[in-house]
């Protein structure tokens, strides 16, 4: 089995997080990491290898400038096989449609050297947040989705996922080659162990252009958008309300006071 | 006039409110036409529902070859629906599906995609809020046919009859579009409470609670408010995923919204830090969430949630 899984290099969620004057999304001033929402898509595609004993090839697959090796080579350290990190000038300020074109062009090269039967990827960046990129891979690749899932079973190329809706718990099952993605309830993401940090760095890890997946440099990048920002405007900061100490029942008093002075009652 | 494609969001012909938010920012855009993919027997009752909202036409697809495939036939129908009327825009609301109906039309329609919208202006200008709240953002779609995912609670419902000249349209479904399925579903027993995303107030609790969210619950039902859970809450399993507010869960921006025993961290404030008036009650006063509130309790919620309950339920005569 072979299993490309797609990380994303994203400026950490917990730091003061930025934009550009054009509009696209700093990623110099804050420090970038492998995103915590994909961690849980190289541990399901690492217990679908462990799982499945026997030949299968694990494939980290990320686009991003040159300093998101680090996200490739995490996910080297958590167990993948190859790691593969398309960079391009060109390729900074991509939207969806732009990114989800680089990495299906990237899986398709992918493809040229053996059968890709699982594309998995987590349910969102912690950037954009917008859980979109699987359902247009799926859409370029002209592969079935089986998203959101919380549990991941394969059986042969037979996969079957639980997912928790809003109005239902759901069995999805599908046929590989699939497009799947997981959330954050699918299980905590391994620590890369000592012995994987040492034998990641002997792992092959290739960094493609535009050129080697055959897309053209028009296609992508902020010109070449389906969408344009027009403004980022910071939230102002709201100001510190009153807090009061609950004394024998006066916290709930204060409380119903407030509620009743904002009139939610 | 043009017209804009909403789709409308329902539970097996029963019309949720966002649908209603969606057609009155279609009313700003063009003339709106509903699509309805669902079961037939309720075409009907769906066609009254949203020409009451303004619905001018009323596209009616039988769910029937669809069900159970998943969003990749919703959205060749609507691509197909779209080639068929050449709309100003099509609006969807954000939920996970409707999020990837819109990604698979982006693609099949060559169209810029806007996810998760707070509102649309009569120019197509679209606003979001990005970053954990912490930044509102506004755009346009530049390609093609705007697609646009909505979040709940982004406008008022207008009432004002449409024409709801209804069609009934039968999509082609590709066989590629059938290869994933649901093989079982397991319906969640309703709250009786209001929708979390859609609730006008939102009491939470996180890991403060210890697991009782009785007092929350309680809380909750004498202000008529939504319950919700901090990721805590639910991974320590006391809550389902469905509650959870947060990075990973729901995001929400109610009139209120009330914190107990949630800390604050940067993944739960994501989900409500653009909430009109936040209150939380906790027992750590260091706990970060006092930094975004209007109003704050420093006390034990087993304690204050009670008696805060009870002094409502008096007030309310």
């Amino acid at each position: 089995m072979n299993i490309v899984v797609c990380v994303k290099y994203v400026p950490d969620s917990t730091a003061d997080r930025q934009f550009e004057s054009d509009g696209t999304v700093d990623r110099v001033g804050v420090d970038g990491l492998l995103s915590e929402l994909d961690e849980y898509a190289v541990e399901q595609a690492l217990q679908l290898k462990e799982k499945a004993g026997d030949d299968t090839t694990v494939t980290a697959l990320c686009i991003g400038p040159e300093k998101a090796v680090d996200a490739v080579r995490k996910s080297l350290q958590m167990g993948v096989d190859k790691g593969v990190l398309v960079s391009d000038e060109a390729i900074a300020g991509s939207d969806y449609a732009a990114t989800s074109l680089v990495l299906a062009k990237a899986v398709e090269k992918l493809q040229g050297e053996g059968p890709v039967d699982v594309v998995m990827c987590g349910m969102a960046s912690t950037d954009a947040s917008g859980g979109v990129v699987p359902a247009m891979l799926a859409e370029r690749l002209d592969l079935p989705q089986v998203t959101l899932a919380s549990v991941v079973e394969a059986q042969g190329d037979q996969v079957r996922v639980k997912r928790d809706s809003d109005t239902a718990t759901e069995v999805i099952g599908g046929t590989m080659p699939l497009v799947l993605s997981v959330t954050d309830q699918s299980g905590e993401a391994r620590y890369p162990s000592f012995k994987g940090i040492m034998a990641a760095k002997k792992k092959p890890l290739e960094t493609w252009s535009l050129s080697d997946i055959g897309v053209d440099a028009g296609e992508v990048g902020l010109e070449a958008a389906w969408t344009a920002v027009a403004d980022t405007t910071a939230r102002p900061p709201r100001t510190a309300g009153e807090i009061v100490k609950d004394e024998d029942g006066s916290g709930a008093v204060a409380l119903a006071e407030f509620l009743a002075a904002k009139k939610f009652i | 006039m043009s017209e804009v494609l909403v789709l409308v969001d329902h539970l097996e012909g029963a019309v949720r409110k966002p649908t209603y938010e969606l057609l009155a920012l279609a009313k700003r855009l063009g003339e709106p036409s509903a699509v309805y993919i669902g079961p037939a027997a309720q075409a009907g009752e769906v066609t009254e529902k949203v020409t009451k909202f303004g619905a001018e036409k009323v596209y009616v697809v039988d769910d029937a070859p669809l069900k159970g495939f998943l969003v990749a036939p919703k959205a060749e129908a609507l691509a197909q629906l779209a080639e068929k009327s050449s709309p100003a825009a099509i609006l969807i609301p954000s939920s996970g599906e409707g999020k990837e109906i819109g990604a698979r039309l982006s693609i099949k329609l060559q169209s810029g995609l806007v996810t998760d919208a707070v509102d649309v202006a009569e120019d197509g200008t679209t606003t979001q809020s990005v970053f954990a709240g912490n930044f509102t953002l506004t755009g346009k779609v530049t390609k093609g046919t705007p697609i646009i995912t909505v979040k709940p609670n982004s406008a008022a419902p207008e009432e004002g009859a449409g024409a709801g000249a209804v069609e009934e349209f039968t999509p082609t479904v590709s066989d590629a579009a059938k290869k994933a399925q649901i093989v079982a579903a397991q319906p969640r027993k309703a709250s009786g409470r209001p929708e979390l995303t859609e609730a006008a107030i939102v009491v939470s609790g996180g890991r403060g609670t210890g697991g009782n969210f009785e007092p929350v619950e309680n809380l909750a039902d004498a202000l008529g408010a939504a319950v919700g859970a901090s990721r805590a809450a639910v991974d320590s399993g006391w809550m389902p995923h469905t509650f959870q507010v947060g990075q990973t869960g729901k995001t929400v921006s109610p009139q209120l919204y009330v914190a107990n025993g949630i800390s604050g961290a940067i993944q739960h404030r994501a989900g409500m830090q653009t909430s009109k008036t936040i209150v939380a009650v906790n027992k750590d006063e260091e706990a970060p969430i006092f930094e975004l509130v209007d109003f704050g309790v420093v006390g034990d919620l087993h304690k204050v949630l009670p008696a805060a309950t009870e002094e409502i339920n008096k007030r309310k005569g």
